[in-house]
């Protein structure tokens, strides 16, 4: 099949960056779309010009390394999957796709497609563990956990901090991130005796990193790959309403 | 021990700067407008009771009596408006710093068309409320007539506003946006308080598309019924 795309290239931090159009006559369906981009960059090498440099590394969509805005969706079209994850064979003949870095300015552009999205670990480092004493292994079954919490914790945890919520927030907003990992650790006990501060520390890192705020549009949740639901937020705003109110 | 380090600033101050804080208080001033919404309807609609009955209300509103309990409404109303407006300003410009970039092709498709909109319709909608109080108010649009001092002729004011059409198209207009708005605030307001419930959440939604609805239905029945002279 022939694919027409349309690449953010930018050498580096500085650059002003331009689209650059690159027709590819022969993509084959069962190609996945990184390795389309793959396909390219042997293509640019032979030419002697410079790779489309994109981010990447499982390529089995449980690292959340990879991602872009393809034709104005965060990694691509298909629901609940990572670009690496998603295949030519959802792309039609002729298709014209547009690729493009996610736009943040807590997520500035490295090279081309790459993003420098070290904020999410800042947010991380704000408040994103629990703070335990090192020692033995505690016994497995010595802390109950209702199974109903266990799950929605697990479902939030299976956030991969790819930052396609960001990308695809019209806010630029870090709410789909924040809340779901705020989510993760204050379903669990183990997550309760630092629930109100974390919430504050990393609301408040994610404000410094210059990340939007959250309209409830529902979008984050729309190209998440890991299908987190905007419940997280409204969950990270309880916590962070009640800590501001009833902490002492 | 917590290794988690919070920033000591005073808990107001830290509430407010954070986006969350300024969406909750979005939410409340939010619930005060609604509640003033809907007043404010069930007021206007007793323009299709006996032709009297509306002056007689607005007569026991502008009560001298009663003016203490008005301006305290007022003022009430007034600072919800002015908070909800500048922690609108302030997100929106929170939003435009966040994303300095634009994408050169962006589908915002899977967001609600009020959703998208807020930022339209809300000063919009604000602009409509200025000309609004100045035209039924304060009667700087036109002359307005009245009973006797501090009973207004409502009836008259009101059919004689919206026998003009560019009046009751700007009015129908508003009401058309300020409606778009309710709905994403509505179910939006318990999401930015907090509360998000996948058994309850999707009725919310429906909830707030019917109340939206049936307020736009209520207001835009008057301009329509004095315009075909069913209000005389």
């Amino acid at each position: 099949m022939r694919i027409t795309l349309h690449i953010w290239r930018q050498r580096n931090a500085n650059d002003a960056g331009k689209m650059v159009r690159y027709e590819l006559p022969n993509v084959n369906h069962e190609m996945s779309f990184l390795e389309m981009l793959d396909v390219l960059n042997e293509d640019l090498i032979a030419k002697n010009e410079e790779p489309v440099a994109f981010d990447h590394d499982c390529r089995e969509g449980i690292c959340g390394m990879c991602g872009c805005m393809v034709n104005g969706m965060a990694h691509g079209p298909l629901p609940g999957t990572t670009l690496c994850q998603l295949h030519m064979r959802h792309f039609k003949d002729g298709d014209e796709l547009y690729l493009e870095p996610w736009r943040a300015k807590a997520f500035p552009v490295v090279k081309d497609l790459v993003v420098d999205r070290t904020a999410f670990d800042r947010i991380i480092a704000a408040g994103g563990y629990i703070s335990v004493a090192t020692g033995s292994a505690p016994d497995g079954n010595a802390v109950m956990v209702p199974k109903e919490d266990a799950e929605r914790s697990m479902d939030a945890a299976a956030c991969i901090g790819c930052g396609a919520c960001v990308a695809m927030c019209p806010n630029a907003a870090a709410a789909l991130f924040t809340g779901a990992k705020i989510a993760h650790l204050g379903l669990l006990p183990q997550g309760q005796p630092e629930r109100q501060q974390r919430a504050i520390a990393m609301v408040a890192q994610a404000k410094q990193e210059l990340f939007g705020s959250c309209t409830n549009m529902g979008l984050c949740e729309a190209v998440c790959p890991k299908e987190i639901k905007l419940e997280v937020i409204a969950r990270m705003n309880g916590d962070f309403i009640r800590a501001s109110l009833s902490g002492r | 021990m917590s290794a988690i380090a919070i920033n000591p600033v005073h808990r107001v101050v830290r509430f407010y700067e954070a986006p969350i804080g300024k969406k909750a208080i979005m939410a409340l001033t939010g619930v005060i407008l609604f509640g003033y919404v809907v007043a404010h309807l069930l007021g206007n609609l007793q323009i299709f009771g006996d032709p009297d009955q509306i002056n007689k209300y607005a007569a026991f509103l502008h009560n001298p009596a009663n003016a203490g309990l008005l301006w305290v409404a007022r003022s009430a109303l007034l600072l919800a408006v002015g908070l909800h407006i500048l922690a609108s300003l302030q997100l929106w410009k929170l939003k435009n710093d966040a994303r300095p970039v634009a994408y050169v092709k962006k589908d915002d498709a899977a967001a609600t068309y009020a959703s998208r909109t807020m930022m339209w319709s809300g000063p919009i909608v604000a602009a409509f409320v200025i000309f609004h109080v100045l035209h039924l108010t304060v009667g700087a649009v036109v002359p307005l007539q009245e009973i006797a001092p501090n009973e207004p002729n409502v009836r008259a004011n009101v059919i004689a506003g919206f026998s003009n059409p560019l009046i009751s198209g700007f009015y129908i207009l508003a009401i058309v946006l300020l409606c778009t708005h309710l709905y994403h605030g509505l179910w939006s307001m318990f999401q930015s308080l907090g509360f998000s419930h996948p058994r309850y959440t999707p009725k919310l939604k429906k909830g707030a598309a019917i109340f939206a609805i049936l307020i736009a239905i209520g207001n835009c029945s008057i301009p329509i019924a004095v315009m075909a002279g069913l209000v005389k």
